[in-house]
């Protein structure tokens, strides 16, 4: 198992550059000149040369690609943006905790709420329980995030004045966010956890457990839920981008200083070093999460584990 | 039935199943009675979809409710009427006064647990015992059913299909049961292995003393295992008598066609004589006698009315109305 999480690491890596590589070409053909940009209509073509010469943009596409992760990944060091002296690596460290708070909590609402409601809603499936959490489940999936936010931000500052609109003052400002983004997900999650669970209801080993006189919610918690979890898990990662993407209309909502807002706002200026950099930063926690589900994945379901081990045995045999 | 069959071991009386799916009413099992001694085995026995399963599921109540439901009868085990208990009383007969053994060893483990962890669960159940105890016990019931104890920690994927029958054996002995219910154990398993799964379970039946159901299709494992046998046809009892009264005095025309589709060694045929047609449709059986439509014998009387359960020698029942023509076939 160990051997098989540092060949995980290490298959990251070549992820890692890949998005890089392909983020930084994408960027270099998007029509219009950086220097320019930066410049404004006014410089002169003698500016715009000097500019060029300046940010290397004379050099070889592919020259500029080794140097810009050269000095990501040895140094840390995305550069500045096209409008600021402030270097981009110390604008993301100071952002980028923001919106994992907000993703992270997000996604702990999600698993707290979205999974019990569909492990409660098949095992009363058809009944008045089920209804309802697949009512609140479609309602979810129905309304957009920022709709659900600025009704938040409606009832919750404006006519009650319990929480602030926006900001990032106090943890207090973190709760509509979190709820904002969570409700989409905890409506997938549910209908996600209800199938599963439902499926694995109705396999015979649940009948064998059942007929062994194992208590109902026991049959449940112990015989249903690590195998109906075992999809849901898988979905979690996914849940976890989809959350990820919404943060940045719901930072946006809530004039949250994170990455949503960073990228949205280097998008309208057309702050390509910005745009790289945070998309660099995003694949990487991605990269990380989809690691940390896949070794949950294996850790929960005893039929993937055999398959990292026998693959270990039989590299060991050729040797 | 009368007050003395309560007195039995087990004691089916009249049980009536139905299933409920989009509001039609699939008739399984249409009163089924029979019983069984301590310690004997009865067969029953039936083409796929007679309500074999579904007898034996009404015993352990663990029938999807809803759609399946139990509309009538009574199922006594000394004495007690199992489906006028609480389902918390019933818990303390699944696994330890009545076990089950299912169809397909490939499904019927939990894929996620260590086989090993599935036997001590029922033992540990079962006995107020500590968890090393049960495992223990475990370990001891996977060696009697031919396991090396070290495959303890293995999981069910690890394990071919006589291999996890054995643990699903090994789980319904755990507890000593009085009673097992064994529903095709073997019909999923290739021959040579079933020859050896059917002696393990008749071994150990006999070593625990277990009452048992046979649930089968097939007769030589009739022959081999059972006292009794019931012949089910449309969640009905067609006839009910001791292995001899079966084998050699059959009576009913479809235990005779049953019978007649047996490839015999001796006898050079090209085609094995089948029964004609279809088994009925359980949401619309036929009137009168479930059989007549493909019976050679029916007369205009076995359409019509309930045909009566006739005590055609000791012991010895058969639903039919012309029992003396399937004897002559």
């Amino acid at each position: 198992m160990i051997k098989y999480t540092i060949k995980r690491i290490l298959l990251m890596i070549p992820v890692i550059l890949g998005v890089t590589a392909l983020i930084f070409i994408l960027l270099s053909l998007v029509p219009g000149d950086p220097a320019r940009l930066i410049l404004g209509n006014e410089a002169t073509v003698e500016m715009v040369a000097a500019k060029r010469e300046e940010l290397g943009l004379n050099d070889n596409l592919i020259v500029r690609l080794f140097r810009y992760i050269k000095d990501v990944f040895l140094h840390f060091d995305f550069g500045t943006g096209y409008y600021s002296t402030t270097p981009i690596a110390s604008e993301i460290i100071e952002r980028l905790p923001r919106t994992m708070t907000i993703a992270f909590f997000g996604i702990l609402v999600t698993i707290a709420i979205g999974i019990p409601l569909g492990v409660l809603a098949a095992v009363h499936q058809n009944g008045i329980i089920d209804r309802i959490c697949m009512l609140i489940s479609m309602v979810g999936v129905a309304v957009p995030e920022f709709c659900v936010a600025m009704i938040l931000v409606t009832i919750f500052s404006s006519r009650l004045g319990l929480l602030p609109s926006h900001g990032i003052s106090s943890w207090v400002c973190y709760i509509m966010p979190v709820m904002a983004t969570s409700l989409a997900s905890v409506a997938g999650l549910a209908r996600n956890a209800r199938n599963s669970t439902l499926e694995a209801i109705r396999s015979d080993y649940v009948t064998t457990a059942r007929s062994k006189g194992v208590k109902e919610w026991k049959v449940i918690v112990h015989h249903v839920l690590p195998n109906s979890m075992i999809p849901v898990i898988n979905s979690l990662a996914g849940t976890f981008a989809t959350s990820m993407g919404g943060t940045i209309i719901i930072e946006n909502v809530f004039s949250i200083p994170g990455m949503g807002q960073y990228i949205v706002t280097a998008i309208n200026n057309r702050d390509y070093n910005i745009i790289q950099g945070s998309v660099i930063v995003l694949a990487i926690i991605f990269s990380i999460i989809m690691l940390i589900v896949d070794l949950l994945y294996a850790q929960i379901d005893p039929r993937i584990k055999a398959q990292y081990l026998s693959a270990g045995k039989r590299r060991k045999k050729v040797q | 039935m009368n007050e003395k069959n309560r007195g039995q071991f087990l004691s089916v009386e009249d049980l009536v199943v139905e299933y409920t799916s989009d509001g039609e009413v699939v008739h399984a099992v249409n009163g089924v009675s029979f019983h069984l001694e301590k310690g004997k085995t009865i067969g029953l026995v039936g083409e796929t979809g007679a309500g074999k399963t579904t007898i034996a599921k009404s015993i352990m109540r663990i029938l999807q409710e809803p759609p399946a439901r139990i509309a009538g009868g009574s199922i006594w085990l000394e004495g007690t009427d199992l489906l006028k208990l609480t389902n918390k009383e019933m818990y303390e007969v699944r696994g330890k006064k009545v076990s089950m053994i299912f169809q397909d060893p490939m499904t019927s483990l939990n894929p996620v647990h260590k086989v090993g962890d599935q036997i001590a669960e029922v033992i540990q159940i079962h006995n107020n015992i500590s968890k090393k105890e049960a495992e223990k016990r475990a370990i001891e019931m996977l060696e009697r059913v031919g396991i090396p104890a070290e495959r303890y920690i293995e999981y069910p994927h690890q394990f071919s299909g006589g291999m996890k029958q054995r643990v699903v054996i090994a789980m319904a002995l755990a507890c000593n049961p009085e009673l097992l219910l064994a529903d095709e154990p073997t019909s999923a398993l290739d021959v040579t292995i079933q020859a050896e799964v059917l002696a393990m379970i008749k071994k150990l039946r006999d070593e625990f003393d277990t009452a048992m159901i046979m649930i089968t299709h097939d007769l030589g494992i009739v022959a081999q295992v059972c006292d009794d046998v019931a012949i089910v046809y449309a969640g009905e009892i067609v006839e009910y008598g001791s292995k001899e009264d079966i084998y050699l005095h059959r009576m009913h025309p479809y235990t005779v066609g049953l019978f007649g589709a047996i490839p015999q060694l001796d006898v050079h045929v090209n085609r094995l004589a089948a029964i004609k047609g279809l088994p009925p449709d359980p949401t619309a059986l036929p009137e009168g006698c479930h059989f007549h439509p493909r019976c050679p014998f029916a007369t205009e009387e076995c359409r019509h009315g309930e045909i009566p359960n006739q005590e055609v020698r000791p012991g010895h029942f058969c639903k039919c109305l012309h029992p003396e023509e399937g004897r002559s076939l």
